[in-house]
């Protein structure tokens, strides 16, 4: 716990942060259905961006859109902008394999590749063409220590990655995305399928992360996006089931003055 | 549990133990005759076999002696060469059914597998005649392969898509994140998560292959002697049952099952290698 205190100390809200990921006007759609309308969000640089709402507001979508990954959906369509420092993303002629280098993901149950430790977080970087062992050991261990993962594993990084704990696992996974060292690191509810010790090695792990990466978090559990993020992103779903921004803004603003009914209802728990 | 009477308690009961009942006699019923098959091969085929039968090639009807060495040989030559033609070609085709399920392609392709299942495997071995041994003027090992290798595309197919299908979509996800292209994350990724099944899938393939006799009568045509090359016909072990098995000697009557007996050991010994590898390899991917 000492620890976390620690972190918490070292990181603190900036609200001048620059803007890393703007998204304007952004609309979802799978093949008919609006999943999202109109979105709007400034990420900030090197800060924790938590998007909260209840079940089936569009968060996951909104956060797949960041790396594109909602074109593996069949039938989906996009409208709108979604600006990473000055290029958007879905403009023509953008290569996805840029982008999601760039914005890496960390998904909602650990899912480590059937290969050993060193192999899972070497995917990446091989991936880009680095063969070299000596260079490859470095981005490992670099990748393992900075997702806190490194003394657990040192002396068997041959082993299977699937032989791990859960949240080991999990951390194993940020660790993978580490290691292509990307600016943006997209978490879908990352601590949902673990014990609650694991979910605080996470968090601390995310506050550390913020030093040099900007975090989008999507989370269900409510204290989790005040105890981890600087601000707060608040969805919900309008007349037409598609999912809309109610409210963005510090996440202490979110938890202590919502300025929308909706919000401060969910936030304390009124529904959702 | 007061309004449930002592009688419908007793008839629940008793339909119980009859249900259950049911069930053992309908799996004793299918265990037996498995195991009274095993067993029959097994008492008739022992008599036959000594080490000399997988030394030595066939000795004319009267001569003492003799074995199916040029039947070993010939098996091996048309399954060995049937699977490195269908195990590539199946799993790549297996791959696209399973990635593009809905493209036309796709759809086409998973039709013709289960047609082409369906088509009886004397009618593969009229097709492999026509196309192959017609044109070439004579019987061979290499038509044999051909024929074998259309008998295990299906099941190779199939098992590669749906083991494919298996493998968690957020494996497939984690790897795409990464910006690794659809083939990459295919093989890297989805094949070594498949493995144990598709492995499985073409060696219950090559099990099926081995036992046809059917298709080989037109191609691999059989051969008294022995043969390595290609080129011409050659002598398999089902093919060997059917000779042995259709003749009035009481001395081939008895080779016919010394042959199956060996025919069915070697498929029931590469089933229990692939389940060994499989388990190893599982073992090791758990840590």
């Amino acid at each position: 716990m000492t620890m976390r205190v620690m972190t918490q100390i070292k990181h603190e809200t900036n609200d001048n942060a620059p803007i890393k990921v703007d998204v304007k006007n952004l609309e979802v759609y799978y093949g008919k259905f609006r999943a999202l309308a109109g979105i709007n969000l400034a990420v900030r640089e090197k800060q924790i961006t938590a998007i909260i709402g209840p079940s089936g507001c569009g968060k996951s979508t909104l956060l797949r859109s960041f790396n594109r990954m909602n074109d593996l959906t069949p039938h989906s369509r996009v409208n709108g902008e979604v600006i990473l420092d000055e290029q958007n993303v879905y403009a023509p002629g953008v290569d996805v394999v840029d982008i999601r280098r760039r914005v890496g993901m960390v998904f909602q149950r650990p899912n480590p590749f059937p290969k050993s430790i060193y192999d899972n977080v070497a995917y990446g970087p091989r991936l880009y063409g680095i063969r070299r062992r000596a260079d490859l050991d470095e981005i490992i261990e670099r990748s393992l220590k900075a997702a806190a993962l490194w003394d657990e594993v040192k002396d068997k990084l041959g082993q299977s990655g699937m032989s791990l704990s859960g949240g080991q696992q999990q951390r194993l996974c940020i660790a993978r995305a580490l290691a292509v060292e990307p600016e943006v690191i997209l978490m879908d509810e990352p601590a949902s399928a673990l014990d609650p010790i694991s979910t605080l090695r996470i968090e601390d792990l995310m506050h550390d992360l913020t030093k040099e990466y900007t975090i989008i978090i999507v989370t269900h559990n409510m204290q989790q996006a005040a105890r981890v993020s600087d601000f707060t992103a608040m969805m919900m779903i309008d007349e037409q089931r598609a999912g809309q921004m109610v409210e963005y803004d510090r996440t202490t603003t979110i938890f202590t003055h919502p300025k929308n009914k909706q919000t401060e209802d969910y936030v304390t728990g009124r529904f959702g | 549990m007061s309004n449930i009477s002592f009688h419908q308690r007793t008839r629940r009961k008793a339909v119980n133990v009859i249900m259950l009942s049911l069930t053992g006699i309908a799996t004793i019923l299918v265990v037996a005759p498995l195991l009274w098959i095993l067993g029959y091969v097994m008492r008739e085929g022992l008599q036959a076999i000594n080490l000399r039968f997988f030394t030595d090639l066939p000795t004319p009807v009267g001569v003492p002696g003799g074995g199916i060495l040029n039947a070993l040989v010939g098996s091996l030559m048309t399954v060995g060469l049937g699977v490195l033609i269908a195990a590539p070609l199946g799993m790549l085709a297996g791959f696209y059914a399973a990635t593009h399920p809905d493209a036309p392609l796709g759809v086409l392709l998973r039709f013709g597998t289960d047609v082409l299942s369906g088509v009886p495997s004397i009618v593969m071995g009229i097709f492999a005649y026509t196309l192959i041994v017609l044109p070439q003027k004579h019987f061979s090992a290499f038509s044999g392969g051909v024929v074998l290798a259309f008998i295990m595309l299906p099941i190779i197919i199939r098992t590669t898509e749906e083991m494919l299908r298996l493998v968690p979509g957020s494996l497939r996800e984690a790897s795409l994140a990464l910006g690794a292209a659809e083939w990459k994350t295919s093989f890297s990724v989805m094949l070594p998560a498949a493995l144990s099944g598709v492995i499985t899938g073409i060696l219950l393939a090559v099990a099926r292959a081995a036992g046809e006799a059917a298709p080989l009568l037109f191609t691999a045509f059989g051969n008294p002697f022995m043969n390595v090359d290609f080129r011409q016909p050659v002598a398999t072990l089902p093919h060997m049952i059917f000779i042995y098995a259709i003749s009035p000697y009481a001395d081939w009557h008895a080779k016919a099952w010394a042959t199956a007996l060996v025919l069915i050991a070697l498929i029931l010994l590469l089933n229990i290698a692939a389940r060994v590898w499989i388990q190893v390899r599982a073992r090791r991917l758990k840590g």
